[in-house]
């Protein structure tokens, strides 16, 4: 790796780590609320093997960067527009229809995102794929058991995965943005060509939805502007709550 | 979030309840951990697999429906099971065990 490619691995673990932070707080939230107990345990798996992952990946920016910031310091102590994760993750949960379609485009996306990924030249990043894209393959299944189930369950089943798959259709593209720094770390041979795997997604969507019953994903105007650091106004309140005690009391420790 | 959850009571009561077992590793028999409810056999294995294996307690996984199972008449328990308590000849009690195994 030369020093260039290594500067831009800071940028691009930091957008591995947001996201996945951000996605496992969201699912946090439905910790003590999900429809039954086994949903709820399923749901906060999910939660932690993301907030694993951040973990992982926040650390290894923090490391790269080299200004002593670890991956907690990078969770707790930036603001909303330090953040690089893609608008998908830190959209509401809504009702648990919503939840699933998130996860369910997100996870199709991610597990796709980490085989390639696994084959990065920088050693780090490859082995945390390999790592978390066992975790993600179970994320990807369960997600889309769930679209199945609500949407050939019943009529209002069926209303709310429609509905939860409308909101989130918007945050789609940006997943298959390729950036600047994303195409000179491809040619550096550590990112992922993230356009390349559009095809294999939409089969796998498409597969899915029409086993559930389910019309395509509409066409809507895209949002995006995630990886900038442009966010929705959900972000700020996701992190006033998780950032809380970090900012009234800095550095406590239990 | 909380727009559903005046349904939330009664989703899951609809659910049958599946009976979990658990291999914690290869050559063991699968034992009894609890019991989840589920729509589906596929649900139940997802939901056994998150509740009872998340601290790498098992290699393998076994869902029944608990309705399948049937169970003895505990009102039978003293005909059924002390007759047995008097006849310690059945137990293999007069072999030594090597140490080398652990499950027998």
């Amino acid at each position: 790796m030369t020093a260039t490619s290594e500067s831009l691995l800071v940028p691009f673990a930091l957008r591995l780590g947001d996201d996945a932070l951000i996605l496992g707080q969201r699912l946090g939230e439905w910790c003590g609320h999900a429809p039954t107990i086994e949903v709820d345990l399923a749901l906060t798996n999910l939660s932690l093997d993301l907030i694993g992952q951040a973990t992982l990946f926040l650390d290894y920016a923090g490391k790269l960067e080299g200004k002593g910031r670890d991956a907690d310091r990078l969770a707790f102590r930036r603001d909303a527009v330090d953040f690089t994760n893609c608008l998908l993750v830190e959209q509401p949960n809504g009702d648990f229809a919503q939840t699933i379609a998130r996860q369910f485009l997100y996870s199709t996306w991610q597990q796709l995102y980490l085989n390639a990924l696994a084959d990065s030249a920088d050693d780090t990043l490859a082995a945390a794929a390999v790592k978390c894209v066992k975790e993600v393959a179970y994320h990807a299944r369960f997600a889309a058991e769930w679209v199945v189930r609500l949407g050939d369950g019943t009529e209002e089943s069926h209303r709310r995965m429609s509905a939860g798959l409308d909101w989130m259709s918007r945050f789609v593209d940006e997943l298959f943005e390729m950036e600047e720094a994303d195409r000179a770390l491809l040619a550096a041979g550590a990112g992922v060509d993230k356009a390349a795997l559009r095809p294999a997604w939409d089969a796998e969507v498409a597969r899915v939805l029409k086993e559930a019953m389910l019309e395509a994903l509409p066409q809507r105007r895209t949002l995006t502007g995630g990886r900038l650091g442009r966010h929705t106004e959900h972000l700020g309140h996701i992190l006033s709550e998780m950032q809380f005690l970090q900012r009234a009391y800095p550095d406590a420790v239990w | 979030m909380n727009d559903n959850s005046s349904s939330n009571d009664k989703t899951g009561a609809d659910w049958p309840l599946w009976e979990v077992f658990v291999r914690s590793k290869g050559g063991l028999a699968h034992r009894h951990a609890g019991s989840v409810h589920a729509a589906d056999a596929r649900m139940a294995i997802e939901a056994a697999r998150d509740t009872y294996t998340r601290r790498m307690e098992g290699v393998s996984l076994w869902v029944v429906p608990s309705a399948a199972i049937t169970a003895s008449d505990p009102g039978e328990a003293a005909a059924l099971f002390e007759p047995a308590a008097d006849k310690v000849y059945r137990h293999p009690t007069f072999y030594a065990i090597p140490d080398a195994v652990k499950h027998m």
